[in-house]
């Protein structure tokens, strides 16, 4: 079997916590291998995020070069097909970085590419089977895919669990000799307007329609947020109604939003409302209404009325501490 | 006329004799007014096609009835009746006018007899009344000040001082009449008139004065009216001009909307190189002469849904901002300059997408200005250049491939039909021509599709049945009607759905349509052409209510107040506003109230259709507004017969925190409820009309 | 400027309840439109053009089916639309598609390549590939351009949590386009008649020069598809209140990350 890397971002001197993903995914590939974590940057930053992976990775393969400090993903490509042999299997975040490099990784290695992968079912003969998802996350697919020559797989943030820390490594470093220029020069990184937050970017929705009845209602729901970390979203009568900013609505005439799971809470789940749901979110709905359409599609129901059933569960949360961690990374 | 007094062409001024003087005053006024004219109508020459010369008598008619008879102008009653006093006295001052003139150049003339006398009379009151209206409109305007003459900045300048001068002229004209003919003390003027008092005030002047008052006040009079011809065409008071053009050439057809181009046929449309109204000379000329006679009284904007709620749109800016930018555009002084697109520049995209086509405006309007076309005309515009709001995109694009704005499959169209408890008590076929039927249900795209508006299609459907219609739907066959589609300026894709639509239609031979959605039958009656005719639902069950076939069971809750909420298109578009009533009225112990605005002055749910895929900055929704109506006037349960006002009641109610209190039921539903079948209901009550059961 | 735009058509989801039918989809009754992101890069590219002149160029790789979508983009403004097709394309991989694609490019003086971020397969791939096998320099999800009418542009592209990050890039270059860079025009059913007789010039493996394309050479096939678990209605919790919370905590750590 061949070498598998792990490549892992990091940010501020911290390793992306997909890097134990990565390590669970590599085991489904070949339970017995050894990968090697790939890391490029510089300077102490760099050296921090590496350290921080000994406890994960037995070989931490370091990377570093002055044209590497800035997140360039023309530039990243260029080392690592340096350090990178032929063959290689690469397993890369499906982030919004690993969006950037991997094609392009995949041409240059002339290794098979995979992008945004749940799950990995069988390896042997030369391929590999994974689970994809298509069409806006409806359908599940399985893919078959030679990787004969290599491969670079993206697997999804969250798709793997997190492997248990249990190696002692080492770090090494990896020099660069070839020219790092690129026709892609980074400029600078501007951060998310403050204010509002940005519903599109939530793991988890508190999501209200109008059963929440009146504006001073709305309060409960951003407690209930506010305990579990996230942020509160609704249907267009609670915009209509001007309790909530336009930017919190969701659905065709709202934003499209893409979270793990989706608390509707009072909401009876229109077709106009469910078309701003994608991603497939696991939606768990709460209505006093039990012939409310949002139970058709919702994975769990609970017929109860929402402003007595989100207090007592803002309650329950709060006792069993901080859940926060559910907006996105 | 007075003795003593010489002829007028025999008096003089700065020693020119009088003659000389008035002819060059009508020469100049004249030119003047011959000049200003032409260039005020050279965009109406320049703009695009209309059809307006056909049906002469039928026009001729609506000219007496909304010109001279001022037949709107009540509906307001005290500005109304103000109005008419101040138009009657400004027919009987033409004629005057006219005899004034001659006066200037004739010798003495001597008048008596009952007639002259009758004339003198009647000039002289006109001539009262008119000063004091002319009083009554510069106090409102200059102290009063209603708000809906309010103009706020970003939307033109006020016409106050404008309208404040002209006005202020027609009171000179007529004290310089008054005065002059007081100057003559013998003559019989008619008593406690202006002109009677002025002459009183005049007795024991010396013959000097008297000549003095006499040929000054003339001249002063012949002056003040050209200044006031000459004026008029720079504002409002241009109605007084154009009035009776724009009546006369009036829109004649109700509820449907006007072609893309008058005089280019469908199949020719694809050779124009732009669709719609995008620059100020692709409107019809009768469009740009309604902005000139758009005297800006406001009662557009008044009843305006869009006004209402606080959206970007007010119908009498459409107007006067129009005519600003025409004068602008196509100066009396100056080279024209015609190249800026409306939108953008005259009117903003949300003003154009604010409209709901309900009507209210043109329904009020004295003058009989058009709005509904021109907002579709713009609209077209807007969808020839792709500048079509986003939300707005997805749902005509499923129209376009799917034939419904949700997208959802043609097979499962008729998917209503197939609710367990429906299914085994109502069979609802679907019609290929193969089997002949009598009667097609028309369903429609939100009333097949929505969960809610399911059940107004299962009880159409129940309804039909029970009054013996042999019926059917066409099923996946029948696309949208295209209703929306057409008035958001997509005609392309209308067109598409009417074909498909008629060819389906007529391969099941039926010989009637009947629908549950006013849009659809609006659509199917004035839009579509060929096809057998249409009824509303409520249409079908009033006849059958007088034929006395059905009876409806005696109402149980005895605490429902019901109010019949009427939908534009049903109302205002086609006048359809008894029928619901008789069909309420029928059904025993069904208390009812009206809302004050209803009929033709009923008040938009918000918009249907496409509507409900817009997004409007507004401060209230329409609908809410609505609904309070309805709270107001003593009403629990609002009865409609359309499934969008349906949607934007419920709403609304829901909005305005009326859960609880206050309900909406489709007609269909209603009488579905309370329809007496088999032995029901038959405890030997007997129907006398107007909601009177006898027992 | 010279520009090429890349689309895809596929069926369109909001127009369609997707169905299983054995290990492939529904396809009866499906209704297929050009890829959304790809309409964002048709517009951003004819604004491009209206700044600063030039041609914006579609293409596609598919069958006579596919020529919809060029015209539907030729509708919006698009001055050429181009068909690579051959049986021999047919069951291409993500790295075939770009093979094709380059082998055009290559034919050609394009200044801007631009797909659309994703398409039907979520697989984001084409551009990224395109551009390493025309050694373009490559950027992702570009959410805004800029051009100074030299021969670079600035971009901003998403990244997490909602920042940007500003890049300069050199010309010729590829770069896949986010939604939301603007509103796309909208397309008339007259825009569609007045192209429909445009003709649309077709290039086949020989006139491109290609091999090793087609399922053949594809690295990567599809097996089947299935539904991912859960749907067809909610598993509705009948217990009391404080053990229906308990079960959404439960449920809350388990599928949405919440720790």
């Amino acid at each position: 079997m061949a070498r598998i890397f792990a490549y892992v971002p990091h940010a501020g001197g911290v390793a992306d916590e997909a890097a134990a993903e990565l390590l669970t995914a590599a085991a489904k590939i070949d339970a017995g291998a050894a990968p090697v974590a790939i890391l490029t940057g510089s300077g102490p930053e760099l050296d921090q995020a590496a350290e921080s992976l000994k406890p994960l990775y037995s070989e931490i393969w370091k990377v570093s070069a002055e044209a590497l400090a800035q997140p360039n993903a023309e530039v990243v490509r260029k080392a690592l097909i340096e350090v990178i042999p032929a063959g290689s299997i690469v397993l890369v975040p499906h982030s919004h970085f690993g969006w950037d490099l991997s094609p392009g990784l995949s041409i240059k290695l002339n290794a098979a590419y995979l992008p945004d992968v749940l799950d990995i079912v069988a390896v042997g003969g030369g391929s590999l089977t994974a689970v994809r998802t298509e069409f806006g996350g409806q359908i599940s697919v399985h893919v078959r895919c030679d990787i004969s020559t290599g491969v670079v797989i993206n697997t999804r943030p969250g798709a793997f669990a997190a492997a248990a820390p249990s190696a002692s490594g080492a770090v090494v470093d990896k020099p660069i000799t070839s020219d790092l220029t690129s026709g892609r020069r980074y400029l600078q990184t501007i951060e998310a307007e403050g204010g509002d937050v940005d519903i599109t970017k939530q793991n988890v929705l508190v999501s209200i329609g109008r059963g929440i009845q009146e504006a001073d209602n709305i309060e409960i729901a951003q407690e209930l947020a506010d305990a579990l970390g996230c942020a509160v979203s609704c249907s267009r009568p609670v915009v209509d109604a001007k309790w909530l900013d336009k930017s919190r609505q969701i659905g065709s005439s709202g934003k499209t939003v893409k979270p793990k799971v989706y608390l509707a809470l009072g909401i009876s789940g229109s077709f106009q409302h469910l078309a701003g749901l994608k991603g497939n979110p696991f939606i768990i709905a709460v209505n006093k209404n039990s012939k409310a359409p949002i139970f058709r599609v919702a994975q769990v129901g609970i017929v109860d009325d929402i402003l007595e059933f989100m207090p007592a569960l803002t309650e329950r949360v709060r006792q069993q501490g901080s859940m926060a961690q559910g907006a996105g990374r | 006329m007075g003795e003593g007094l010489p002829p007028l062409a025999q008096t003089a001024y700065w020693s020119i004799p009088g003659t000389w003087v008035f002819l060059a005053a009508h020469i100049t006024g004249l030119l003047c007014f011959a000049f200003i004219a032409y260039k005020r109508l050279t965009p109406l020459l320049g703009a695009a096609a209309d059809i307006r010369f056909d049906r002469p008598l039928e026009r001729i008619g609506r000219l007496a009835k909304y010109w001279l008879a001022q037949w709107k102008h009540p509906r307001y009653l005290g500005t109304g009746v103000l109005h008419i006093f101040l138009f009657a006295g400004f027919l009987i001052l033409i004629t005057r006018a006219f005899v004034m003139f001659f006066l200037g150049f004739a010798g003495p003339v001597h008048v008596n007899g009952m007639l002259a006398n009758a004339y003198i009379y009647l000039t002289n009151y006109a001539a009262t009344i008119v000063v004091g209206c002319v009083a009554i409109f510069i106090f409102r305007r200059l102290v009063m000040l209603p708000a809906r003459y309010a103009v706020p900045p970003d939307r033109g300048k006020p016409d106050t001082a404008m309208a404040v001068f002209l006005i202020s002229q027609i009171g000179t004209l007529m004290v310089a009449d008054s005065c002059f003919e007081a100057a003559h003390l013998a003559a019989p003027l008619a008593p406690f008139s202006l002109p009677w008092m002025i002459q009183n005030a005049l007795r024991g002047s010396s013959q000097a004065t008297l000549v003095g008052v006499y040929q000054w006040t003339y001249l002063l009079y012949v002056v003040t009216f050209y200044v006031l011809l000459n004026f008029r065409p720079f504002g409002m008071e241009f109605h007084v001009i154009t009035s009776v053009f724009s009546v006369y050439f009036g829109r004649l057809d109700k509820g449907t909307v006007k072609p893309v181009r008058y005089g280019v046929d469908e199949a020719q449309l694809e050779q124009l190189s732009s669709l719609g109204v995008k620059k100020i000379t692709d409107f019809t000329w009768k469009h740009i002469l309604d902005f000139y006679s758009c005297a800006d009284c406001g009662r557009c904007s008044d009843n305006c849904p869009a006004v209402a709620a606080g959206r970007a749109l007010s119908p009498r800016f459409i107007t006067t901002k129009g005519r600003d930018y025409v004068f602008h555009s196509h100066p009396v002084i100056g080279a024209q300059n015609n190249g800026h697109a409306l939108v953008g520049h005259v009117y903003s995209e949300d003003e154009i997408w604010g409209c709901t086509t309900c009507g209210a405006c043109e329904e009020e309007c004295p003058l009989l200005i058009e709005y509904i076309d021109k907002i579709v005309d713009l609209r077209r515009g807007l969808v020839d250049d792709g500048a079509v709001p986003q939300t707005l995109q997805k749902p005509l694009k499923a129209l376009e491939s799917r034939g419904n704005p949700y997208g959802k499959m043609e097979k499962k169209r008729a998917d209503w039909t197939k609710a367990a408890d429906f299914q085994s008590s109502c069979r609802v076929p679907t019609l290929t021509g193969a089997e002949p039927a009598e009667t097609l249900y028309f369903v429609d795209s939100i009333t097949s599709y929505d969960d809610r508006m399911q059940g107004v299609a299962r009880s159409t459907a129940r309804l039909l049945v029970r009054v013996n219609a042999n019926f059917g739907i066409l099923g996946a066959a029948e696309k949208d009607s295209g209703h929306e589609v057409r008035r958001f300026g997509e005609e392309y894709l209308y067109m598409a759905l009417r074909d498909h639509n008629t060819e389906a239609i007529r391969r099941t031979g039926v010989r009637r349509i009947v629908t549950s959605d006013p849009h659809a039958y609006n659509a199917l009656k004035n839009d579509y052409t060929g096809l057998p005719p249409v009824e509303h639902i409520s249409e079908t069950l009033a006849a059958q209510v007088r034929k006395g076939a059905v009876r409806f069971k005696p109402v149980e809750d005895r605490e429902a107040v019901y109010v019949y909420h009427d939908p534009c298109y049903l109302g205002r578009h086609n006048g359809l506003y008894d029928a619901p009533r008789m069909v309420l009225d029928a059904i025993p112990g069904l208390k009812r109230v009206e809302m004050q605005r209803s009929r033709d002055r009923s008040f938009c749910c918000g918009g249907g259709g496409l509507m409900l895929f817009c997004e409007h900055k507004e401060e209230e929704r329409v609908g809410v507004l609505r609904a309070r109506m309805a709270a107001e006037c003593g009403a629990n349960t609002i009865v409609t017969a359309c499934p969008y006002c349906m949607v934007n009641l419920e709403d609304a109610i829901k909005v305005a925190g009326l859960e609880g209190k206050m309900s909406v039921i489709d007609l269909a539903e209603l009488a579905d409820r309370q329809i007496a079948r088999g032995s029901e209901g038959a405890e030997n009550l007997e129907y006398s009309g107007g909601g009177v059961w006898k027992s | 400027m010279e520009i090429l735009v890349c689309v895809k058509r596929v069926p369109d989801l909001s127009e369609n309840e997707l169905e299983l039918n054995g290990s492939d989809i529904e396809r009866d009754g499906l209704v297929y439109s050009v890829n959304e992101p790809d309409n964002y890069a048709v517009e951003e590219a004819l604004r491009m053009v209206q700044d600063s002149g030039g041609h914006v160029t579609v293409a596609t790789v598919g069958g006579s089916d596919d020529e919809e979508v060029l015209r539907r983009e030729m509708a919006m403004g698009a001055n050429t639309g181009v068909l690579l097709s051959d049986d021999a394309f047919e069951g291409s991989d993500g790295r075939g598609v770009a093979t094709i694609l380059k082998a055009y490019v290559q034919k050609n003086n394009f200044d801007l390549i631009l797909t659309g971020v994703e398409a039907d397969d979520g697989a984001a791939q084409v551009g990224g590939m395109l551009a390493a096998m025309l050694d373009y320099p490559f950027a992702s999800l570009v959410t805004s351009i800029e051009q100074n009418g030299g021969k670079t542009i600035k971009i901003s592209r998403e990244i997490e949590g909602g920042a940007k990050e500003l890049n300069e890039i050199d010309l010729p270059c590829v770069l896949s386009i986010q939604t939301g860079i603007n509103e796309p025009r909208y397309v008339g059913m007259r825009g569609l008649k007045q192209v429909a007789s445009r003709e649309i010039p077709e290039y086949d493996a020989a006139a491109l020069g290609v091999a090793g394309v087609g399922a053949a050479g594809a690295k990567v096939t599809r097996l089947d598809y299935f539904l991912p678990p859960a749907g067809a209605g909610a598993e509705m919790l009948g217990g009391d209140r404080d053990e229906n919370i308990a079960r959404v905590i439960e449920l809350l750590k388990a599928k949405g990350g919440v720790s």
